[in-house]
C-alpha cells in the first residue's frame, strides 16, 4: 500500500513538473486530431507525409526555411530520386570558390540541406513586415503540444475578435498563438494546393498533412524508434521474467 | 581475506601479484549481506548501472558534438538525424539523466526511512551527499551543452545566483562565464567540466562502496548483523536480485526513450539559444525544482541581507543540512518500522518535498508563493526541530533480537 502511495506521489510530482510550460499558449485548449503516429504502435502515414510535403513545398517554403532537413531525406516522404533532384535544383546556393577564387551560384543538390527562402534572418524580417518567419525544422518539438499546436494554429485564425482585444496593424487574430496576435496571415483556403493523389484539399486536410510533415521534419526517426522500441520491450519482458524465475529459484531456501 | 584459490594457474599467478580475484571474491561474491533487504535496496546498484550508461552514451555523444556556440545546436541535431543510431544514444543520455535522479532520490528517501545515515554509516552518507552534489552540477552543465533557449537562459539564471554573495559574488560569476556574459567561453568550460565531473562521481562511487563494505548494508530492521545466520553471501542472492531490478528499470527507462523521449524536457530547448529573446517562463530541470522553490521563497530584504542572498544561502543550506542529519536525529533506533511517530513525519517530509517541486515548476504567483514559503519553513523545521525532538519524545517499538529471528518469525 505504502509503495502504491509513493509511486502515485512520484507520478503526480513528475506530471506537475512537466506541465510547467503550459503557461505559454493562446488560451484555447489545442485541437487534437487523431495522428497515425500517436500511440504505442503509431507510424507515419505515407500518403499524409507526401501531401504534407506538397503543402510545405508549394506554400510554406516561400517564407519558411527547413534548414535541418536535407533534400535527400525527402526519400522518406515518398519522393523519387529524380523528383528530389528537381526540388533541390529549384534554388541556388553559393558554390565553393572556383580556381580564380570567384564564388558563383550553383543549383542545390540532394546532399544539400533545404535552402532557406531568405539569405539571412534580417532579410527574412525585412521582407515580412519586420517579423522573420521561423525555420520549421523543429517546430513540432519546439512548441508545447507539438503537432497538435501546428494543426490548431493553422485552423485557429478567426474574424471574431473578442471584445477589448486589440489586433495591431499587420497582425492577425489567432486563437492558439501566444498573445493571439500573429504576423502570419491566414493561409489555408479550399484548393490552395492540388494534391497529386487527388485528395480534396480542404483546410482541415491541409492542416493535418502539414502537421504530419513537420512532425516528420522534427522527428524523422519516429518510425524506427517505435519499431525498435517494440522489439526491445518484447525482449526485456521475456528476459526480466526469466530473471525473476531465476531469482525465485535461488531464493527458495532463504524465505 | 578469503584464502582465494583457483584451479587455473594463470589466475593464481596473477592473484599473487595483484589480488584482483581475491578482491572480487571478497567484495562481490562472499560479501555478507543482510538476508532481509527489500526491493528498496535495489536502487543503489541501479544508480551505479545508470552511471555506467551515462558515461558510455556520453563518450559516444562527444565524438559528434561541437562545443562552439555557433555549432553546438546543429551538431546535436546532426547526431539526431545523420549519426547512426545517434537519436538513440542522445535520448538514452537525455532521459538517463532524469532516471539517474529518480533512482538517487528513491535511494535517498530509502535511506531516510530506514535511518541508514546513522552511526556507523555517517561517512557513507556524506559521500552519498557529495555524489548527489556532483550529480546536480553535472546535470546542470550538461543541460547547457545543446545550446537551446532553456540551456542559455537556465545557465544565465543559475550562474547569476552566485552574484548574490557580497564582495566575491561578481568575480565568481565572471570566472564561471569566462567573460562578462554567458557566451562561447562559458560553453567551452561547461563542456570540459561536464566531461570531468562524471569521473569524479565514479571515483566517489568507488569510495561510497568501499565505505559500504566496511560498515555493511543497513536493512529494513535497522539492526546490525550479529550472527552468520543474519547474512547471506552477495552472490548469487543479491546479484540475481539486482539483475532482476535492472530488467524492470530498463523497461521503465526505455519506455520513455522510445515513446516519450521529450517528456522530461522543455520544448523551448529545441529553439536555438538567442540572447536577445527571453523565454516567457524559465524553469530548471525537474530534479532541481524543490531547491528552486526554496530559492524563490525569500521575497523580502532583511536588514543588510537582500532577499536574493537569503534565497541562495537557504538553497545551499537545504542540501548542506543533510550532512548534519546523523546528529540532528537523536533517536537510538534506526528504522522507521519501529518509530511510530517518525514514520508519520517521514511521509509528511516527502509530501513537503513534492509540494516544493510543484511550486518550483510554476510561475511565482499567489497562492503558490505563500505555499512555497510554508513548505520551505517546514523543510528546515523537519531537520532542525522535528528530528531532534522526535528522538526525545518518541517511544520506539521493541526491536527484534536479530535479523534471522525476525525472518524466521515472519516465515512461521
Amino acid at each position: 500500500m505504502r509503495k502504491l502511495i509513493l509511486s502515485a506521489l512520484v507520478a503526480a510530482g513528475l506530471t506537475g513538473a512537466s506541465g510547467a510550460a503550459l503557461a505559454n499558449s493562446g488560451g484555447e485548449p489545442l485541437m487534437k486530431p487523431a495522428f497515425s503516429f500517436n500511440g504505442f504502435f503509431g507510424q507515419y502515414d505515407k500518403g499524409e507525409l507526401k501531401r504534407g510535403f506538397e503543402v510545405f513545398h508549394q506554400v510554406c517554403s516561400n517564407c519558411h526555411g527547413l534548414r535541418l532537413v536535407a533534400y535527400r531525406n525527402l526519400a522518406d516522404v515518398g519522393l523519387t530520386a529524380d523528383e528530389i533532384k528537381t526540388v533541390a535544383a529549384e534554388r541556388d546556393i553559393d558554390d565553393a570558390p572556383n580556381d580564380e577564387g570567384i564564388i558563383a551560384k550553383r543549383a542545390g543538390r540532394p546532399s544539400d540541406k533545404y535552402i532557406s527562402p531568405f539569405p539571412n534572418e534580417k532579410a527574412a524580417a525585412a521582407a515580412n513586415g519586420g517579423a522573420a518567419p521561423p525555420d520549421l525544422s523543429l517546430m513540432a518539438k519546439a512548441r508545447v503540444g507539438g503537432p497538435n499546436y501546428i494543426y490548431s494554429l493553422m485552423l485557429g485564425f478567426s474574424e471574431e475578435i473578442p471584445e477589448h482585444h486589440v489586433v495591431p496593424e499587420g497582425k492577425y487574430f489567432n486563437k492558439f498563438f501566444p498573445g493571439n496576435n500573429i504576423s502570419m496571415p491566414p493561409q489555408l483556403m479550399d484548393d490552395l494546393v492540388t494534391y497529386t493523389d487527388g485528395t480534396k484539399a480542404s483546410p482541415e486536410q491541409m492542416a493535418k498533412d502539414i502537421s504530419v510533415f513537420l512532425n516528420w521534419a522534427a522527428e524523422p526517426e519516429l518510425d524506427a524508434r517505435k519499431s525498435l522500441g517494440l522489439k526491445v520491450m518484447i525482449f526485456l519482458g521475456v528476459f526480466t521474467a526469466l530473471l525473476y524465475a531465476l531469482k525465485r529459484q535461488i531464493w527458495k531456501n532463504i524465505h | 581475506m578469503s584464502g582465494f584459490q583457483s584451479n587455473n594457474k594463470v589466475v593464481n599467478w596473477l592473484d599473487q601479484r595483484l589480488p584482483i580475484f581475491s578482491m572480487m571474491q571478497h567484495s562481490a561474491i562472499e560479501y555478507p549481506t543482510p538476508r532481509n533487504l527489500n526491493y528498496w535496496w535495489n536502487f543503489g546498484s541501479l544508480a551505479g548501472f545508470c552511471l555506467v550508461i551515462m558515461l558510455l552514451t556520453g563518450i559516444f555523444l562527444v565524438m559528434n558534438y561541437s562545443s562552439h556556440t555557433s555549432l553546438a545546436f546543429d551538431s546535436v541535431e546532426r547526431i539526431m538525424r545523420d549519426v547512426n543510431y545517434g537519436w538513440l544514444i542522445r535520448y538514452l543520455h537525455m532521459n538517463g539523466a532524469s532516471m539517474f535522479f529518480i533512482l538517487v532520490y528513491i535511494h535517498m528517501f530509502r535511506n531516510l526511512y530506514y535511518g541508514s545515515y546513522k552511526a556507523p554509516r555517517e561517512v557513507l552518507w556524506w559521500i552519498g551527499i557529495l555524489i548527489y552534489l556532483a550529480m546536480m552540477a553535472t546535470g546542470f552543465l550538461g543541460y547547457v551543452l545543446p545550446w537551446g533557449q532553456m540551456s542559455f537562459w537556465g545557465a544565465t539564471v543559475i550562474t547569476n545566483l552566485f552574484s548574490a554573495f557580497p564582495v566575491v559574488g561578481s568575480h565568481i560569476v565572471t570566472l564561471l562565464w569566462g567573460g562578462f556574459s554567458v557566451d562561447n567561453p562559458t560553453l567551452n568550460r561547461f563542456f570540459s567540466l561536464h566531461y570531468l565531473l562524471p569521473f569524479v562521481i565514479l571515483g566517489l562511487v568507488v569510495v561510497h562502496v568501499w565505505a559500504l563494505h566496511t560498515v555493511k548494508s543497513n536493512n529494513p530492521l535497522g539492526i546490525e548483523i550479529k550472527t552468520p545466520a543474519d547474512s547471506i553471501p552477495f552472490h548469487p542472492y543479491y546479484t540475481i536480485k539486482d539483475l532482476f531490478g535492472i530488467g524492470l528499470f530498463l523497461m521503465f527507462y526505455l519506455a520513455f526513450v522510445f515513446w516519450a523521449p521529450n517528456f522530461f524536457g522543455e520544448p523551448d530547448n529545441y529553439i536555438p539559444a538567442n540572447p536577445m529573446v527571453t523565454p516567457p517562463h524559465i524553469v530548471p530541470e525537474w530534479y532541481y525544482l524543490p531547491f528552486y522553490a526554496i530559492l524563490r521563497s525569500f521575497t523580502m530584504d532583511l536588514w543588510i541581507i537582500p532577499a536574493k542572498l537569503q534565497g541562495v544561502i537557504a538553497m545551499f543550506s537545504a542540501i548542506l543540512i543533510l550532512f548534519f542529519l546523523p546528529w540532528l536525529d537523536t533517536s537510538k533506533v534506526r528504522s522507521a518500522k519501529f518509530r511510530p511517530l517518525y514514520r508519520q513525519f517521514f511521509w509528511l517530509f516527502l509530501v513537503d518535498c513534492l509540494i516544493l517541486g510543484y511550486v518550483g515548476g510554476k510561475p511565482a504567483e499567489e497562492p503558490l508563493v505563500t505555499i512555497g514559503q510554508i513548505a520551505t519553513a517546514y523543510y528546515f523545521a523537519h531537520f532542525l526541530i522535528i528530528m531532534p525532538l522526535l528522538g526525545k519524545i518518541e517511544k520506539p517499538k521493541a526491536l527484534p533480537a536479530s535479523i534471522s529471528a525476525s525472518v524466521l518469525k515472519e516465515k512461521a
